[in-house]
């Protein structure tokens, strides 16, 4: 590592470990609850399994981009991180709000509202957590040497993620209104701000994996992030097609929905030239593996798959069926997990000292939890596709279709196995030799 | 060939044309949405967030698709039906699938019907006559099942 201080970095990367864990553990609990193995609901019904799984998903990848920036910051500004116990309090503060969250959703202490369940009370601490984290990013930023477009793209992403969490905390007595304004915290968060994020953590590893000029890789950052704004702001539109707003929503949504695809491939298309064109192969592999991974597969998950079924025609089928999850599934893991554990993989060995860069367990956990993932994805699709034809257009009740469709569950769960042990493969590495060592200070 | 400043400048007029368009549209849109909710939809609402109903159910299309969607259920199952379940203080367990047994009272039943009534009553684009889509397949289902 460059600079002391970027070891923080390590212990909001060990959070998301243990908060990815506790997903994906609660993700089997509803797997198995969609069988009809649900030994637990009487402690954790399905309600309480869902809200865990996805807060801790948000959770984790935030804390994830908390880390990186407080690994790329330092190192992009040239300086060592302002005040960097502040960060290790805001950390502390961090895990308590997420425990007691989750905790809370375990005696239904909850807002009852998809992605933003966190009580409000604690919204308020999520919120002065968040600005903590982010004075003591622009103080860095101002007393640094250097003030490049990554880390001005990286804060920018960070900060207007700070802002749109405000209309989720606006109560309204009408669910269209309320509908209307929860998509722009969730939807401007992972197809709009959080995509300035993931930018500007690709174009950090870019620079450092392929060692292309700067100014070129910054130069299609923004155009990747300029067409994401483009048609991702107006792309909120696909959600709007069917909670009681005007239909003008089905002509600018369709519309820029359809050409949301296009920000996803421009990052995967930026990504694979930059490596292409690279002098310098850095032998962090795996690093690359997991930086070349982040941009293609979220083109498949984010891009393909979401245009497969945000068109206004299809989505009236396909809208809150399991052909969602399928999408949200790929998406979340392609641009933002993948993004999360590639800046780990790279900062790791710097933070350590350990040349960790091509080994074999970090090979069988790129690739088992890629393949489970994509075997969950074909599952959530079939299960999707065949629920679609048999309760929207054949006209069978929800439940017997669930029942019909069982046999893909079965599939998931499989996926989700595999997923897991390359998962578990990524964390035995992470806290075996994950742990900074001042020695690899770099001279 | 494209320069970093106009790269920077492509980035800058688009985020601020799209996301001002955005806030005119919000603005047209939101100008013919009903915001006088009467009290009991409005109580309605507050006991299906404080159940994390969403947390199973979908309704307008929005939840987590475990449990059926409820954008109609009034129209549906009827009312008797919606408020027997809330009512119920037993297990409910329907195709295998788990429900919790909420026991509500009546008043905050007749409540969630009235928030229920209030949805099914929505122009949805089209959405709202998904859920009620019989194809001639069906039809046929149905009539062998009858006879």
């Amino acid at each position: 590592m460059k600079y002391k201080t970027q070891k923080v970095a390590y212990w909001f990367w060990a959070l998301s470990m243990l908060l990815l864990t506790i997903q994906l553990t609660y993700g089997f609990i509803m797997g198995f609850a969609r069988l009809g193995y649900d030994g637990l609901h009487q402690w954790i019904p399905f309600n309480t399994a869902h809200t865990v799984h996805l807060n801790t998903l948000v959770v984790w990848l935030l804390s994830g981009f908390m880390g990186a920036a407080y690994y790329i910051i330092p190192e992009e500004s040239e300086t060592e991180l302002w005040k960097p116990k502040l960060a290790y309090v805001q950390l502390i503060a961090l895990t308590l709000v997420g425990v007691a969250a989750l905790a809370g959703f375990h005696f239904n202490i909850w807002e009852g509202r998809k992605f933003l369940e966190i009580p409000r009370e604690l919204d308020w601490l999520v919120a002065i957590d968040v600005i903590l984290f982010l004075v003591i990013l622009l103080m860095t930023i101002l007393k640094g040497k250097k003030k490049s477009t990554t880390v001005w793209v990286l804060f920018g992403g960070l900060t207007s993620a700070a802002l749109l969490y405000l209309p989720g905390m606006i109560t309204f007595d009408s669910q269209v209104l309320d509908s209307f304004f929860r998509w722009w915290v969730v939807h401007l968060w992972v197809e709009g701000v959080w995509e300035l994020i993931m930018g500007g953590i690709l174009a950090f590893l870019l620079i450092k994996l392929t060692g292309v000029d700067r100014e070129v890789i910054e130069k299609w950052l923004y155009v990747v992030i300029g067409l994401t704004f483009l048609s991702g702001i107006l792309g909120t539109g696909h959600h709007y097609y069917y909670i009681g707003v005007n239909k003008i929503w089905l002509i600018v949504g369709g519309i820029f929905s359809a050409l949301e695809p296009l920000a996803f491939l421009a990052m995967t298309l930026w990504a694979l030239n930059m490596y292409r064109k690279g002098e310098k192969k850095h032998p962090n592999k795996m690093a690359v593996y997991w930086t070349l991974g982040a941009a293609i597969v979220s083109f498949l998950g984010a891009g393909v798959l979401g245009l497969a079924h945000t068109l206004p025609q299809t989505n009236l089928y396909t809208h809150g069926t399991l052909v969602t999850a399928m999408h949200g599934h790929l998406a979340f893991w392609g641009a933002y997990a993948m993004i999360v554990l590639a800046i780990i993989t790279y900062a790791l060995p710097n933070l350590t000292g350990r040349k960790l860069y091509n080994h074999a367990r970090g090979r069988l956990a790129f690739w088992l939890s890629n393949v489970g993932m994509l075997i969950m994805v074909s599952a959530f699709a079939a299960a999707g596709v065949a629920q679609v034809y048999m309760e929207r257009i054949l006209g069978y009740g929800f439940g017997e279709v669930q029942n019909e469709i069982a046999v893909h569950f079965w599939v998931l769960i499989i996926g989700a196995t595999i997923l897991s042990t390359g998962i578990i493969l990524f964390i035995i590495d992470f806290v075996k030799y994950g742990l900074p060592n001042d020695e690899a200070l770099e001279a | 060939m494209l320069s970093k400043q106009q790269a920077k400048i492509f980035f800058l007029v688009g985020t601020f044309v799209t996301f001002a368009i955005f806030i005119g549209l919000t603005i047209y849109s939101l100008d013919q949405v009903q915001t006088k909710i009467p009290a009991d939809v409005a109580h309605g609402k507050q006991i299906w967030e404080k159940n994390n109903c969403m947390g199973c159910h979908t309704i307008m299309g929005e939840g987590a698709y475990y449990a059926p969607e409820l954008t109609n259920v009034i129209k549906r199952r009827g009312p008797d039906f919606v408020r027997a379940v809330l009512m119920s203080k037993s297990p409910w367990q329907p195709h295998g699938r788990k429900m919790v047994a909420y026991g509500m009272s009546k008043a905050d039943a007749d409540d969630m019907i009235a928030f229920f009534k209030w949805i099914g009553n929505l122009n949805l684009n089209g959405f709202e006559k998904v859920d009620r889509t019989i194809s001639p397949l069906a039809k046929n289902h149905m009539k062998q099942n009858n006879n």
